[in-house]
């Protein structure tokens, strides 16, 4: 019992952190449990699984928000970060604890909320966007749809203000800006426009709400509102928060390169202030991309062609960081290099697959099909949470004190990548050659599509074994895994200098960073 | 909560007059018209410039992709290699590795930009000599309306070889006009008025499908363009068009445009 109490009122940042950890991947296994009926579903033509789109409806939507909100920020900006911005710092906690621990139940209540939907009578079928006019007038509840983002946007805000106050003043001594990890700088990046953007989508959905509840009008054409307005509104957050999730996917991709190849991130420099920051600010500048075909006046859809566009520069630059990060390394291929490597891979086609989306006149066609579900799926889904993997099996050691089992992770790892690249390329090809549009329960205009949608179902199967052999790994590694070292991997980042798993408190006394030093000063072996 | 608000009526009813007075607008949006007489189709214009992009994008890949397996197998660590360490880049290697790449990527997005653009230009530039129908979509179906007031549901009948313009707005919820074999669609919202246009050249049928999330029937909401050679399109308009001039009783009012020449007709 007093355990339990330890960690629902803990204020220590790796509890929380692992907290976050925790309700993440539950929300993580939710979500992927809703693909799977999906993928069921779409296994065939006309009514497989289900006789009612309506159901059909209510998965796709569970699989959306759930995926992003309950699991990618929230394993990201929650875990990631709160587990190892202080370590990473030399910090003894973050700056507000107490904060912290509120920013978590608010975030669990968001689940909670979200899990909701699968108990009550007319859950919400309003997809992850919650386009107006059909969530105004469904009878699913969409309330529940705003207030899932509320109190999770409401977590997040918190968070953001916590570990910008907590890098800003509580470094350790001798670290100056040029000595934080990259990932820092990348959590940095996520906070500043989650601080930016997120009361903007919590606006626009409590618009939705007030609409469809309180008889107000902002998005109803008859009395003088506008159904684009919401699009807009979402969409100037919704764009920024997949860089929300990329930059911090980057970053642990970035710590895992370095330490692998026991080389320093590659013109540093150039990857933070150009790559990391030019995301930031070009961010906020491209959310038309989302509104190509929405009938928005032409001159500004080929303006946000270009800005669109020139966010390749940024993301070019961090590529150029990473793979020059392998020059003249010292690579080893553990279970977290493996992830990270395989992560490279799924970015870049992701990555490059997005140009011709960036081009208005291409996507007039590509736009809704199944070529859009591949791309963003290769970057967000599959980079994304393979990025998260490499992440905790990166960090196991130092979270439990134990040790993972390496076949079992490479095992689970391969299961994964083939998965997913199977259903991703596969999704891709189809919406390019038949325009398959996304969304649909039932494929019948598509015939022709039967044998691929067949491929993809297998591939989700896949995907799903891989996943539980993951998680098995996880669980049986933590409960009875062989004793970790303090430094497994070798690294010089500063979260590897205390034991594992850290006291609270991180360090029996603060951490001084010497003049020479840097999180990757590693010597020539 | 069944059945939305306890408001919902306020604005159901206040909704039918602001409807019926949204139909001058289709007339009054501008479209910019291209009276060169030179039709440019925009499908074939769509599978060059992808042709060109995916070419792009293949060589960025293939470059990226060898260099990091090249990298990865020669940088492994093995008995009698042990690398690490490497030495932080020199200013002047810094600054090159930041501006001659960020200069490639920049030729190439403007390269890609400009091309997009220009084709961008046929998309939204409708020739002058068209055929232009008018479109309402609703929950689930595609209502359209010829300049002879015929009108047809989920069914597209149209002339080879003439550039075909669709103004379109919705009755309900949003939906989205999918041609894939012309490579375009646009969305049909309520209280807007968007278009597109396509260029059948021959004889055929072809699928129209809903691309934007509309409600439960969402992925069943299909329908037809049916291409006919000229002379027999021209039949069966006119025939349509004798028909409802013959028919006693008034068009039922859908909230959508009534045709000018119909208007005429029943006063």
């Amino acid at each position: 019992m007093s355990v339990i109490k330890e960690w629902v009122f803990t204020t220590d940042h790796k509890r929380v952190g692992i907290l976050y950890l925790i309700g993440s991947v539950a929300a993580f296994v939710v979500a992927g449990i809703m693909a799977l009926l999906m993928r069921a579903e779409l296994s065939a033509i006309g009514p497989t699984l289900t006789a009612n789109p309506t159901t059909y409806n209510v998965w796709l939507y569970a699989h959306g928000a759930i995926m992003i909100l309950g699991f990618q920020i929230p394993a990201l900006t929650g875990f990631a970060a709160n587990y190892c911005i202080p370590l990473m710092i030399g910090a003894k906690d973050v700056a507000f604890p107490r904060l912290n621990a509120f920013s978590v139940w608010l975030f669990y209540m968001g689940v909670i909320l979200a899990l909701l939907t699968f108990v009550i009578p007319d859950p919400p079928d309003v997809l992850w966007t919650g386009y107006p006019p059909y969530s105004t007038i469904t009878t699913g509840n969409t309330a529940l749809y705003t207030f899932t983002v509320l109190l999770i946007g409401f977590a997040s805000i918190i968070a953001g203000v916590n570990f910008l106050t907590t890098i800003a003043y509580m470094r350790a001594q001798g670290m100056t800006w040029n000595k934080l990890n990259f990932f820092v700088w990348s959590i940095i990046g996520s906070f500043v426009m989650q601080l930016i953007y997120v009361p903007v989508l919590g606006t626009a959905v409590l618009l939705i709400s007030f609409d469809k509840y309180l008889g107000t009008n902002f998005f109803d054409p008859t009395i003088g509102g506008d159904v684009l307005t919401y699009q807009n509104l979402f969409w100037f957050y919704s764009h920024p928060a997949v860089y929300v999730i990329f930059l911090p996917f980057i970053g642990i991709l970035m710590e895992i390169l370095a330490t692998f190849a026991k080389n320093p991130v590659f013109n540093y420099k150039v990857a933070v202030y150009g790559g990391c920051w030019g995301i930031v600010i070009i961010s906020g500048e491209v959310w038309i991309h989302h509104l190509y075909v929405s009938g928005m006046p032409d001159w500004l859809r080929i303006g946000q062609m270009v800005t669109t566009l020139l966010i390749s520069v940024p993301v070019g630059l961090i590529t150029i960081s990473m793979v020059g990060t392998l020059y003249k390394g010292s690579i080893t291929f553990e279970t977290p290099m493996l992830y990270g490597l395989g992560t490279l891979v799924l970015f870049l086609i992701g990555g490059l697959t997005g140009i011709p989306l960036a081009v208005t006149s291409l996507t007039v066609n590509l736009s809704e099909t199944y070529y859009v579900v591949g791309h963003f799926h290769y970057v967000m889904a599959v980079a994304g949470t393979m990025a998260i993997f490499a992440g905790v099996y990166y960090w196991f050691p130092k979270m439990t004190g134990k040790m993972y089992s390496e076949l079992w992770g490479k095992i689970g790892f391969w299961f994964t990548f083939v998965g997913a690249n199977v259903i991703f390329w596969t999704m891709m090809d189809v919406g390019v050659r038949t325009g398959l549009p996304r969304r649909y329960y039932d494929f019948a205009a598509f015939p022709q599509v039967a044998n691929e949608q067949y491929i993809m179902s297998v591939g989700a199967i896949i995907i799903a074994i891989g996943f539980t052999i993951t998680l098995l790994n996880w669980i049986i590694g933590a409960a009875r895994g062989p004793k970790a070292s303090d430094n497994p991997w070798g690294s010089m980042s500063l979260e590897w200098t205390t034991v594992s798993p850290p006291p609270h408190g991180n360090w029996p006394k603060p951490p001084v960073v010497a003049e020479d030093w840097n999180p990757y000063a590693y010597t020539k072996r | 909560m069944k059945g939305g608000s306890m408001f919902k009526h306020w604005k159901s009813s206040a909704g039918a007059a602001a409807l019926a007075a949204a139909g001058p607008a289709f007339a009054e949006k501008y479209i910019p018209s291209n009276d060169s007489g030179k039709i440019v189709d925009p499908a074939a214009g769509w599978e060059r410039l992808w042709t060109t992009v995916l070419i792009d994008i293949t060589i960025l890949g293939v470059i990226f992709a060898v260099a990091t397996l090249f990298l990865v197998w020669k940088y492994r660590r093995r008995p009698g290699y042990e690398g690490g360490g490497a030495k932080p880049l020199s200013t002047g290697a810094a600054v090159a590795w930041s501006v001659i790449p960020t200069f490639i990527f920049l030729a190439d997005d403007f390269y890609i930009a400009a091309n997009g653009w220009q084709l961008w230009n046929v998309q939204r530039t409708v020739p002058a000599d068209r055929l232009e129908i008018k479109l309402e979509s609703g929950m689930y179906s595609w209502d359209y309306t010829y300049p002879n007031g015929v009108r047809t549901q989920n069914e597209l009948k149209v002339p080879a070889g003439k550039p075909i313009l669709l103004r379109m707005t919705s009755r309900d919820t949003i939906h989205s006009h999918y041609l894939p074999d012309f490579k375009v669609k646009e969305d049909s919202m309520p209280g807007r008025i968007t278009y597109l246009w396509f260029y059948p050249q021959k004889p055929g049928e072809h699928l129209v499908t809903c691309t934007e999330y509309c409600g439960v029937m969402h992925s069943y909401m299909a329908g037809k363009v049916i291409v006919l050679p000229p002379a027999e399109y021209k039949a069966w308009y006119e025939q349509e068009g004798e028909k409802l001039k013959k028919a006693e009783a008034p068009e039922p009012n859908h909230g959508g445009a009534k045709p000018a020449a119909q208007k005429r007709k029943s006063a």
